[in-house]
């Protein structure tokens, strides 16, 4: 479903990511890990078109989408999620995951209908799913951080995707919202959406993932199931001194 | 679905409000006098003119410096086709807004390149090209003498005549204003203003979105020009420098610019201080700097931003209901 091929990109002439490779299959749940300053948002900013990448390939359904504007990589079928939260603050709830609806339905343009009428029991299914009925009516800058990434999550849904990106989804959440988020990833995977997600909780990663990409200084150490990235020489290394995964 | 709001959910009757407010205005026609009736169509041009600014500057969060200068062309653009052209005033009347909104197509497309000050920035340059032109081509545009007795409908000559007609055009194009505002189209735009990265990662094409609003914006500002033809008689470059641009943003401010109708009461509010306090000395601006300032200071979401105070930061006010 989506392959990256020998992806690069360079800072002021730091490589942030250099010779990255990567390859979802249809239905899978990958996760990409590594130290921090790894270059894992990086990689999905380039994945996700908020970066233009120098070098290589980003293969998505068989189109090579590198360099593509975000906005239509995401018309493409590919959602994402941010680390730093970047919802629509003066927004409520709903009207963040409506936007998100009206968005695919490409009702941008529609300039005389109120848009408070539009996409209602779509959006309200999304934050049903995500457990954010109850607060929909909420400013969402005024959310706790945890509830802002969900909604992250539930923004991403909005577009309907066939490939979710999630950077570090529960970053900053507590053990409850934690294992609620991982619940909820567990059942949309079931459902046939495939996941590609960085995140430092290893516990997390080894209980969902299906494979597992290491990036260690901007490449790509290895890419294997659990139980090969557990046994791998080069990964304890990059972690030197970390705590063994898991 | 009785979700609580961070913002008190309006009351049935204050659907009703803007309707009421029209009817007052429409019987004022009636008893006030003739000066007083050319105040309040002031008013109105100037309430359009801010409102039609604030879609792309409020909702849009678009750096808009230089908006006057699509209320100047409209203006300019009714003038010259009625004056040079022969156009009969209905025909210049239709076409002016759209040359207006033209003039934004052409300049959008250049300047939402460019993002945040830089578009301000580029805008401000742009536009005032457009002013040097105006304010040189004395053949064509008249220069710094402007244009003076453009002709206006018979009906439209008395200043009841003038006022019903701003009237009934401003409550008209507010209200189209309105529904943009609330359309899909509006609400895509908060988000860009809100976070135009996020937008762009949702799938919209925000430079395609603001150059939609731009358009808009123009087409109105364009009306609110045509407007002030038919109150004034006259055009001149004024209209279109850059200095009265700062003085819709200042009434976008002053009213509130998260608000539908915020940018209409700061109009009110600049057009009633103008003309009072411009009657005891010249230096009205100077009145109009201490209001500023003291406004950035006690009413920074403006003055109807505060009547509903709409918490934007952290801590609403509505329970926790986990």
């Amino acid at each position: 479903m989506l392959r990256v091929e020998k992806l690069a990109k360079s800072f002021a002439g730091f490589p942030a990511v250099g010779g990255a490779d990567l390859e979802v299959r249809p239905g899978e749940v990958v996760a990409v890990i590594g130290p921090n300053g790894a270059g894992k948002t990086t990689l999905f900013n380039l994945i996700a078109g908020q970066l233009v990448p120098d070098a290589g390939r980003v293969v998505f359904q068989g189109e090579d989408i590198a360099g593509l504007p975000a906005h239509l990589v995401c018309r493409r079928g590919l959602a994402r999620s941010y680390q730093v939260v970047q919802i629509f603050s003066r927004l409520t709830v709903f009207e963040n995951v409506q936007l998100a609806v009206l968005a695919r339905r490409r009702q941008g343009a529609v300039l005389w209908r109120p848009a408070a009428g539009l996409a209602r029991e779509e959006t309200r299914a999304i934050l049903e799913a995500v457990g954010l009925e109850k607060l929909q009516g909420r400013l969402s800058g005024t959310l706790s951080h945890g509830d802002q990434k969900v909604l992250e999550m539930a923004i991403a849904l909005g577009s309907r995707p066939r490939l979710l990106i999630l950077d570090e989804p529960t970053a900053g959440m507590s053990p409850e919202e934690t294992a609620r988020t991982l619940q909820l990833l567990q059942e949309l995977n079931r459902q046939g959406l495939t996941i590609l997600f960085c995140e430092h909780d290893m516990a997390m990663v080894f209980a969902i993932a299906d494979r597992i990409m290491v990036m260690h200084q901007g490449k790509t150490v290895i890419q294997g199931t659990p139980a090969e990235v557990r046994g791998d020489r080069r990964v304890q290394e990059a972690y030197l001194g970390a705590a063994e995964p898991c | 679905m009785a979700a609580p709001r961070d913002y008190p959910e309006k009351p049935g009757w204050f659907r009703l409000l803007p309707l009421v407010w029209l009817a007052a205005a429409a019987g004022a026609g009636f008893f006030l006098p003739r000066f007083y009736l050319y105040l309040a169509s002031l008013i109105l041009v100037a309430g359009l003119l801010a409102t039609s600014l604030n879609l792309v500057l409020g909702h849009g969060g678009m750096y808009q410096f230089h908006h006057a200068v699509f209320y100047g062309i409209g203006a300019y653009a009714y003038a010259l086709l009625t004056t040079r052209a022969g156009w009969p005033a209905a025909a210049a009347w239709a076409a002016a807004p759209c040359v207006a909104a033209v003039l934004a197509l052409v300049m959008g497309l250049i300047t939402v390149q460019l993002s945040k000050l830089y578009f301000g920035m580029l805008q401000i340059s742009l536009g005032s090209l457009v002013w040097a032109i105006v304010y040189r081509w004395y053949s064509f545009t008249g220069g710094d003498d402007g244009i003076h007795g453009v002709p206006v409908p018979a009906a439209l000559a008395s200043s009841a005549g003038a006022y019903y007609f701003v009237l009934a055009v401003t409550a008209v194009s507010l209200a189209l204003l309105f529904l943009v505002s609330s359309s899909p189209f509006g609400r895509i735009f908060q988000g860009i203003r809100d976070n135009p990265e996020r937008c762009a990662a949702v799938g919209i094409d925000v430079r395609r979105h603001q150059l939609l609003g731009q358009v808009i914006a123009g087409f109105f500002a364009g009306v609110a020009g045509v407007l002030f033809v038919t109150v004034e008689g006259s055009v001149f470059p004024e209209l279109l420098f850059w200095t009265l641009s700062l003085e819709i943003i200042i009434m976008c401010l002053l009213g509130g610019w998260y608000t539908f109708f915020g940018p209409l009461l700061g109009a009110a509010i600049i057009v009633v201080l103008r003309t009072f306090v411009g009657i005891y000395t010249e230096y009205w601006t100077l009145v109009l700097g201490v209001v500023l300032m003291l406004l950035i200071y006690f009413l920074p979401d403006g003055v109807l931003g505060v009547v509903r105070r709409r918490p934007s930061s952290a801590g609403g006010r509505s329970g926790e209901e986990c």
